[in-house]
């Protein structure tokens, strides 16, 4: 992808908690890019440092306790690592919007659809409290609310929750950002509801032309709408590539655990799921090696020893893992004597 | 609304007679009447007394004329202030429980709330100690302590403020702050608590991820969700101050409601003590209705008399 076209990049970011027993590193050298109008997926289990990452980018981590221990955040070009509250609040809402996972506590109970939906546009964009709440029923309208209009005067526990979640849509893209995080935005609703969310956000990301970043622990979710996919294990990246690479060339043995992991139909009942042995790493801990090497079935004794590099398989897809470096030199070989 | 308001103020009506019937019983049964002193009467004076005042009448006859008056609003005779009614002593001092209990209220509304708001904001640090360390004082500190280092310092030292009485402006300044101290510390550490939560709440995170000032944030998005708790401690916390302070009001000299209270118990004055209690529980009841109206302009999910229907 060129730099021109590179809205967000993160740069081997770092970062962690304070604890009372001792720091946390949940994200360890995370890297990602996200170009104009693309769906970026992260995938990863619970922990993995995915919210994180999203979190440090809009400036959301809670001050007390965490920290950006390296790295840079770099969005249009723009260095915002570190950047103070009176900046951040410039960029959260009007550039960077946020959706989060959980639609019945996302929204505050004490206010009506309607101040929720308009505040934020008549603060960043100046407009009259009418020109907001047209723009709110509009937008309401389009993100699938019937009578929106009077619907604006209603609390969010009149909402059902995939009713919410199109608010919480409608709200984040009210100021028009170039980016949405999407946090997990279908993991509390029920599955046809999922798809219709997810069939949204795909439409509104080709009619406002913005880029979003889907973070899912669901490969289903990924697989449906993402044009690359980034898998996440333990605070690092693994594998990044299309999607189309990522499910069916992947080269990381975490990513073919995950896939191998997911239930299917045509799967012989009898036999139990496969699952990955084993839990993921202790984040208060250092990791010399790979993190994923105490459940690797192909762990060699370098992977103790030594961060796996970034081993390119593809023009936009890459893999950290010492296996694919092996596999990728004695193909060189081989192709080098032949 | 109004289904729910009549059935209220039904249940209001039983209680305060419930109040009234255990305290009738509960003050006939103690020892000592209102016209026993140390020197005794004689007996024929003190039958006759006693026909006046109909103490003489079996009990039940005596509960029946009280109830009988005191549903028609008449609170009997006090025994002990001659020629003056209940009625009289609650409609002149009652003004001036209720003016220093307002006082106080806004005085510890004002400063409790935004104290709180702050402590949780800026949590562990030195504000929220220093807020700490003065809320445990306030409510450790006894008023009548605070009330006379109130007095030492702004009346006797500094000569700013007068020191009792009930008069001017100025007056009214260290009763009430004395008055105040207790549930200003209440309604703080409620507050504080209450923000804390609300602020690690989901939806702040939402509100945050707009772009929102901290104000904004602070005061539009989490205060009002996390008020209901310090609004259900207000509505018992108001019906105590306004009814009168008997240490406070003994200390300042001021002629309240909460003296009456308090030494008619020992003057055995029975149709005082009735009376108050039972104006005293009325407002009470009446407080607590007023929370639960009040309840729905803070949380719409809270709807009157839901349950019913």
């Amino acid at each position: 992808m060129s730099a021109a076209n590179e809205l967000l990049a993160i740069e081997n970011l770092s970062v962690g908690f304070h604890t009372y027993r001792g720091d946390i590193k949940a994200v360890r050298g995370m890297s990602l890019t996200v170009g104009q109008g693309e769906i970026l997926g992260i995938v990863g289990e619970s922990g993995c440092g995915k919210s994180v990452t999203a979190q440090a980018v809009m400036g959301l981590l809670p001050k007390e306790n965490s920290f950006i221990a390296g790295g840079r955040i770099v969005f249009r070009g723009q260095d915002i690592t570190g950047a103070d509250e009176a900046q951040l609040r410039q960029l959260r809402g009007r550039e960077v919007a946020m959706i989060f996972q959980d639609p019945m506590t996302s929204l505050n109970p004490v206010l009506t659809i309607g101040y929720q939906m308009t505040e934020g546009i008549m603060l960043h964009k100046g407009v009259s409290h009418e020109e907001a709440r047209q723009e709110a029923i509009a937008l309401l309208d389009r993100v699938g609310i019937r009578s929106a209009k009077e619907r604006m005067g209603a609390y969010p526990h009149e909402f059902s929750g995939g009713m919410r979640q199109r608010v919480m849509i409608a709200m984040a893209l009210i100021c028009r950002p170039k980016l949405l995080f999407a946090d997990e935005p279908t993991t509390a609703l029920d599955v046809t509801i999922q798809a219709q969310i997810l069939k949204l956000l795909g439409e509104l990301r080709q009619e406002y032309g913005m880029s979003i970043v889907l973070i899912s622990h669901d490969l289903g979710v990924i697989a449906s709408i993402c044009d690359r996919v980034e898998v996440m294990y333990a605070g690092s990246v693994a594998e990044v590539g299309t999607a189309k690479e990522i499910f069916f060339e992947n080269g990381h043995p975490y990513t073919q655990g995950l896939l191998r992991s997911l239930p299917r139909l045509d799967a012989d009942r009898r036999e139990p799921l496969p699952v990955i042995a084993g839990q993921p790493p202790d984040l208060s801990l250092d990791i010399q090696g790979c993190s994923f090497l105490p459940r690797c079935p192909y762990a060699m004794k370098v992977c103790r020893d030594v961060r796996p590099e970034a081993v390119p398989l593809g023009e936009n897809h890459t893999v950290w893992c010492w296996r694919a470096y092996r596999e990728q030199q004695e193909q060189g070989e081989v192709s080098a004597r032949g | 609304m109004l289904n729910y308001l009549i059935k209220r103020i039904g249940n209001s009506i039983i209680v305060l007679w419930v109040v009234m019937t255990v305290t009738f019983l509960l003050m006939h049964s103690i020892p000592g009447g209102p016209f026993t002193a140390e020197k005794s009467l004689p007996p024929a004076v003190r039958a006759n007394i006693e026909a006046r005042y109909k103490l003489n009448d079996p009990l039940l006859t005596q509960y029946k004329d009280y109830l009988s008056n005191a549903v028609r609003g008449d609170l009997g005779p006090s025994f002990k202030y001659v020629g003056r009614s209940v009625n009289d002593i609650i409609a002149e001092s009652f003004p001036v429980s209720l003016e220093l209990g307002v006082e106080s209220i806004i005085i510890a509304l004002l400063v409790g709330v935004p104290a709180g708001v702050l402590a949780a904001y800026r949590r562990n640090s030195w504000p929220d100690r220093a807020v700490n360390l003065l809320t445990t004082v306030g409510v450790a500190v006894p008023g009548f302590v605070l009330a006379a280092l109130l007095v030492e310092v702004f009346a006797m030292k500094l000569g700013w403020l007068p020191a009792a009485m009930w008069n001017s402006w100025a007056s009214r300044v260290l009763p009430a702050v004395a008055l105040a101290a207790m549930p200003m510390a209440f309604i703080t550490r409620l507050t504080r608590s209450s923000m804390l939560d609300v602020l690690g709440q989901d939806y702040i995170r939402t509100a945050k991820a707009k772009g929102l000032s901290t104000g904004a944030v602070l005061f539009r998005h989490a205060l009002p969700n996390a008020l209901i708790p310090v609004v259900t401690y207000l509505g018992p916390m108001a019906a105590g101050i306004l009814t009168g302070s008997f240490v406070i009001e003994t200390i300042f000299a001021i002629p309240g409601l909460g003296s009456y209270f308090v030494t008619s118990i020992y003057n055995r004055d029975y149709t005082v003590i009735l009376g108050i209690t039972l104006f005293y529980s009325a407002i009470v009841i009446f407080m607590n209705m007023l929370v639960d109206l009040i309840y729905p302009l803070l949380d719409p999910r809270i709807k009157l008399g839901e349950r019913e229907d």
